[in-house]
């Protein structure tokens, strides 16, 4: 079965430790079995005196154990129990604790694959995939193919050899009582399968009402001010009530369901039960069986009914582990990112030339459409235009977050796909506009920036980024957790953050994706002021919409859908039609008209 | 900062035990029937092993085969009660299990939406979700399976001493022994069992907390080529969670076999003794059918006690669960109606009261307010303003500096700690609270978008809208643009919390939808920041329009947002340092001259 290799990517590695708890299983079992027959030996024969020729497999052996049996006194018994379930209790505690072991040593590196897997992914796969569906496929799925492996498939292992070893114990005594004791069993387990599958949609359905619940709910804690300032209490209260209801009525669901399965399945065991009791009393009182025979068949009975009840579930789960096996490879199946391949020792000046450049995420929508244009070493450019110009994009392309698909991109000189990815992304700093914030604390945050930097380092680079003060204004300082559990930080504070991580790793080339937005103009101000005096001139590519940022460029280049429309120094750009001007207007004109002449 | 949250509490405190039963008040009757089930199936479990015993000792050794068709009549009808009884049960506790915590739940979630935004200030949304989910949950599995679990196991524990005893005491004994010892192993284990697992939960939820983080912040792990380290520390989690849970998992190994021990010893012992008695004839003497009945007892007893341990640990949990609840559910609404204004307009949920409500001329007016958001460092002190009706007032300052707080005030989303606000000469705390947030048109810097369509979005709160409604409103907030670009239009869908737009989108739907709710009071705070300029500026035109008229409260950073207010106030530490109309500020040569020149003259210089 092509399915069954999916459990190799779970077993990877620890295959022994799975090997030994099922060593253990079929050990444990074979000693749990012997347990009834000895009882019945000892009803028998020690107690009821039956005479021994009567049997007739083993009857050495019995004659012996018999013999022990009358020289030592019946308080034999004791003993031989006693270590009959300790060993059958050794194997019991080594089949758990092995396969433990193996099914943690398994998740966790299965954890770990799909982590690193993830890291190394591509750029764009952070757009193409959904959160929640991926972070479910890495922890619940996870879990239940551990739990699968953990304790069903132990469980459904044990149950397969506990029927074979006491069906053949009970068929070696008596054929014609085990196929009665036993002929229930089928439609029994035949109720359970079906049960189980019709479960398993329901535990679906019930599932996703359990998600829309807590959705709402989430959505409505969340949005709490939005709820108030509209005065929409009662409307979220109906809205809630219905989501609260239906998930209700699919627990009810599924319990209906289970009281119809557990009760009409009881009825059927017990009714087994019964037959093996009558049917035994029948026998004996006929001369067919002894009685110790009765006992121990109702012993087995019971370790074959109620275990073969449960290996329906055990199919359900089976099912389950498959279908969360499959989505697990999915994400193994989309290739990595190779960032080490390339040129990985450089001394980077910082000159870029592009050379009729094009690039388009679909095939046929060139968002970097035949650009051409030089960024010189250790000058500021500066980049202006509409969302959606290609902005961003330019800025991706330099750091191989995407590689261009036309066209010749040259750094110092160098072709730029013949770098290494890891070098490029080391060298240049880029700050992205929504930055990440780790939750650990800031001093951690903005570490991660070059690993082991000393406190006054980090310190040094926070003060660049003009976050030194607020910082310091919190109540633990650089020690503030940042995140859920933490403190919530201020759009501009976050970016500030972001700023003063990647100065922190001094890089070659730095590049600001519209990452002073959410920072006011002078702190924007301050921020390149400290940046000119202890950076001096690196090469600095600046995407802006404030035009009192770009006017201190050395080159401002203005993009329209692709294309570079204009290019030119603040005093050059506001005498040309075009777009730069008129935004130059509506950031200024209204103030000077006013500061001109009262119009009021 | 937010502790760890406490997992159980130690002591039994009746108090909460006698008002969750109150709370579960309607399911009394339920649950007096399932005890009462539960005790006859731990009866029926119990008799179970006799049956073997009447077999062998009433009819097998007597020789009366007569008797086994009665044996088997009584046995089938016996199991045919139990399966129904069973059947029932099920029911009966499935109903308490699913309808108990929608209870609760409905009752939070209502109580939830009369808490004031102090309380959302410094609750965090996972805070609550945990208890209206696992704390929900867990109570009602308590209220459920527990009961059942609890009243099975006691009564089959009872029932198979008494047989035993009455059988023979003296083999009772032998098994009974072993009970105390059984009970006390049992709920040590159970205790650590359930405590290794909650840290394996822990664990698992750093786990999926590491997943969200790598996925989430994967952008910036790459830019910042962080890849290695991450894992490395992600290693560092999963490495810990492996080794609680072997941990976990190896003291549930050891569990059941020393239980077996037990059980083994107990009926070794009755083989022996009842051994050597057996078929005696002297006042010692028992029978085969007692022999093999006390082997099953023996071995029988473990099941019920390995309950009752599981669920005597499980309810210190449950306390907890229902602690945490309940201090959801007595968390004071603090901005609620007045008993003054029940009694003149009824409650708030009535709506025959509405009728009864003042209309809203739009004055409002702060009377030596002073506010603190803990009760220790003071947002705002005796601090005076009087807003006109129509008169559309803009706050400036740095951060921190108690604007939004002002707005805050004055939408009544939070009361002040002294003083008083009037709202047409009346202090509001007489008026409905809901009064209050109809007049409201409030569009917020981050703003909340719910799942769902950007028509639905626009008409938030506002079933009666017609789409031509909704599109004059999108085309006055300057939203209409992008909608009509969007493949689907205003069907378009949102996605969680609006994920599927960018923050300006957010921000013109969000202004768009206070748009549409015809406000009488407009507050806008900081709400245009993240729209390119040129959307900016058509917006600025828009809001002129839409402004004139109504009371408004604006607060900007962008300077040009809020040069056509009536009055601008310069707040700083909770006061207002400057206060006039644009041009009045710049002739005053302060803050706000020094705030423009910074973000405006700038580019004329360098021209």
């Amino acid at each position: 079965m092509n399915k069954l290799k999916l459990f190799k990517i779970y077993m990877q590695g620890n295959t022994v430790y799975f090997l030994l708890s099922w060593l253990s299983i079929i050990l444990q079992v074979a000693f749990a079995a012997v347990l009834p027959l000895l009882t019945a030996f000892y009803l028998d024969y020690v107690i009821e005196g039956l005479p021994l020729d009567e049997i007739k497999r083993g009857r050495e052996f019995a004659v012996w154990l018999h013999g022990i049996f009358i020289i030592h006194g019946r308080y034999l018994i004791l003993p031989i129990i006693a270590v009959l379930t300790a060993i059958q209790g050794l194997f019991l505690f080594l089949r758990g604790k092995m396969a433990a072991v193996a099914c943690e040593n398994s998740s966790r590196n299965l954890r770990n694959r799909l982590y690193e897997h993830i890291l190394h992914q591509p750029y764009e796969f952070q757009a193409n995939t959904q959160t929640g569906d991926l972070i479910q496929r890495c922890t619940s799925d996870v879990e239940t193919v551990q739990g699968f492996m953990n304790s069903h498939a132990v469980e459904a292992i044990s149950i397969s050899v506990q029927v074979i070893v006491v069906l053949f114990i009970m068929l070696s005594i008596n054929p014609l009582y085990t196929l009665l004791s036993t002929m229930l069993i089928p439609v029994i387990l035949l109720l359970t399968i079906r049960f189980f599958l019709s479960m398993m949609k329901i535990f679906l359905a019930a599932d996703e009402a359990e998600g829309e619940m807590s959705t709402a709910l989430q959505e409505n804690l969340s949005g709490v001010r939005v709820v108030k300032a509209f005065a929409a209490q009662q409307l979220e209260i109906t809205k809630f009530t219905d989501k609260n209801a239906h998930y209700r009525d699919r627990v009810m669901d599924i319990l209906r369901l289970m009281a119809g399965f557990w009760s009409s399945s009881d009825f059927l065991c017990m009714l087994q039960f019964a037959v093996v009791i009558l049917a035994g009393a029948w026998g004996a009182l006929n001369g067919y069986i002894t009685i110790g025979t009765l006992i121990a068949f109702s012993s087995y009975a019971g370790m074959l009914i109620w275990p073969v009840r449960g290996l329906g579930q055990m199919m359900g789960f089976m099912g389950q582990a498959f279908v969360a096996l499959g989505r697990i490879k999915e994400i193994f199946d989309y290739p990595i990112e190779n960032a080490n391949d390339g040129i990985d020792e450089l001394t980077i000046k910082g000159e870029i030339i592009f050379e009729d450049v094009s690039f388009g995420y679909e095939a046929d929508n060139p968002v970097i459409d035949n650009i051409s244009l030089t960024i010189p070493a250790g000058k500021t450019t500066a980049v202006l235009g509409a969302t959606g110009s290609g902005k961003s994009t330019l800025v991706h392309l330099l750091l191989r977050l995407y590689d261009y698909q036309s066209g010749s991109i040259k750094l110092d000189g160098v072709d730029l796909k013949t770098i290494s990815r890891r070098l490029l992304r080391q060298r240049i700093g880029l700050v992205l506009q929504e930055p990440y914030l780790f939750s650990r604390d800031l001093a951690d945050n903005i570490r991660l920036g070059k690993a082991g930097a000393a406190d006054n380092e980090v310190m040094e680079a926070a003060r660049m980024a003009s976050v030194h003060e607020s910082i310091r204004r919190f109540e633990r300082g650089y020690k503030t957790i940042v995140g859920e559990r933490g403190v919530t930080l201020s759009g501009g504070q976050r970016q500030r953050i972001a700023i003063a991580r990647t100065l922190l790793r001094k890089p070659s080339i730095l590049i600001f994706d519209d990452s002073l937005s959410a920072v006011d103009s002078s702190t924007d101000a301050a921020i390149r002021l400290a940046l000119k005096k202890c950076r001096g001139n690196i090469t600095t590519l600046l995407i802006s919409h404030r035009i009192t940022t770009l006017a201190e460029a050395d080159q401002i280049l203005v993009m329209d859908r692709g294309r570079i429309v204009q290019s030119g120094r603040h005093e050059e750009l506001i005498k040309e039609d075009g777009i730069y001007q008129k935004i130059w207007r509506i950031q200024s004109s209204s103030d000077s008209v006013s500061e001109v002449g009262d119009q009021k | 900062m937010i502790v760890e949250e406490q997992e159980f509490s130690k002591k039994i405190d009746f108090a909460i035990w006698k008002r969750l039963l109150n709370f579960a008040g309607t399911y009394r009757n339920l649950m007096l029937w399932l005890i009462v089930q539960m005790v006859f199936i731990g009866v029926f479990d119990a008799i179970v092993p006799l049956f073997s015993k009447y077999a062998v000792d009433n009819i097998v050794l007597v020789n009366k085969p007569q008797r086994l068709i009665w044996l088997g009549i009584a046995a089938v009808l016996l199991i045919a009660l139990q399966a129904v009884n069973v059947r029932f049960m099920i029911l009966r506790a499935g109903k308490i299990e699913s309808s108990l915590p929608y209870d609760i739940r409905q009752a939070a979630f209502d109580h939830l939406q009369q808490l004031s935004l102090a309380y959302y200030d410094v609750t965090p949304v996972g805070w609550i979700m945990a208890r209206l989910t696992s704390d929900c949950r867990r109570l009602a599995q308590t209220m459920s399976w527990n009961i059942v679990d609890l009243f099975w196991s006691v009564s089959m524990m009872i029932i198979t001493a008494a047989f035993m005893l009455f059988l023979d005491w003296r083999l009772a004994l032998m098994v009974l022994v072993t009970v105390p010892l059984l009970v006390w192993i049992s709920i040590i284990f159970q205790q650590r069992i359930l405590r290794n697992y909650r840290q394996v939960r822990k664990y698992n939820s750093h786990i999926t907390a590491g997943f969200n983080e790598g996925i989430t912040g994967a952008r910036t792990i790459k830019t910042l080529t962080v890849e290695d380290e991450m894992a490395q520390g992600f290693a560092a989690t999963t490495e810990t969670m492996r080794g609680f849970s072997v941990r976990a998992a190896t003291t549930a190994a050891l569990y059941t076999p020393l239980v077996l021990m037990l059980g083994a010893l107990a009926s070794g012992l009755v083989l022996w003794r009842g051994g050597i008695r057996a078929g005696q004839n002297s006042s010692l003497g028992i029978s085969y059918g007692t022999l093999a009945a006390f082997v099953a007892y023996a071995v029988q007893f473990f099941e019920p006690v390995r309950q009752f341990a599981r669920v005597f640990t499980e309810l210190n949990y449950a306390q907890a669960s229902a602690e945490r609840v309940f201090s959801l559910i007595d968390t004071p609404a603090i901005v609620t109606d007045s008993e003054e204004s029940i009694a003149r307009y009824g409650k708030t949920s009535d709506e025959e009261g509405k009728e009864k409500w003042p209309t809203f001329a739009g004055e409002i007016e702060f009377r030596d307010v002073s506010f603190s958001y803990d009760n220790n460092q003071r947002v705002l002190e005796n601090f005076n303003l009087k807003i006109k009706a129509g008169e559309t007032v803009a706050l400036v300052g740095e951060t921190g500096g108690g604007k939004t707080t002002i707005a805050n005030l004055a939408c009544r989303f939070y009361e002040p700690v002294s003083g008083s606000i009037l709202v047409d000469g009346v202090d509001y705390r007489s008026l409905p609270v809901m009064w209050m947030y109809r007049q409201l048109g409030y569009v917020l810097q981050e703003p909340h978008l719910f799942s769902g369509s950007i028509r639905e979005n626009i008409a938030y709160g506002r079933q009666e809208v017609t789409d031509d409604d909704v599109e004059r409103a999108a085309k006055i907030a300057g939203a209409h643009d992008f909608i009509s670009r969007l493949e689907h239009g205003y069907k378009s869908e949102v996605g969680e919390r609006g994920n599927r737009l960018s923050a300006g989108q957010k921000q013109l739907v969000s202004f768009a939808r206070a748009v549409l709710s015809n406000p009488a009071l407009f507050v806008l705070d900081e709400a245009t920041s993240s729209v390119d300029t040129q959307t900016e500026h058509q917006i600025q035109q828009a809001l002129s329009r839409v402004l004139e008229g109504r009371t408004s409260i604006v607060i900007a950073h962008r300077l040009s947002t809020i040069r056509h207010a009536d009055r601008i106030l310069v707040i700083e530490n909770g006061k207002i340092i400057e206060e006039g109309s644009h041009n009045d500020l710049l002739r005053q040569r302060g803050f706000y001259w020094r705030l423009y020149t910074n973000q405006i003259v700038q580019s004329h210089m360098t021209s």
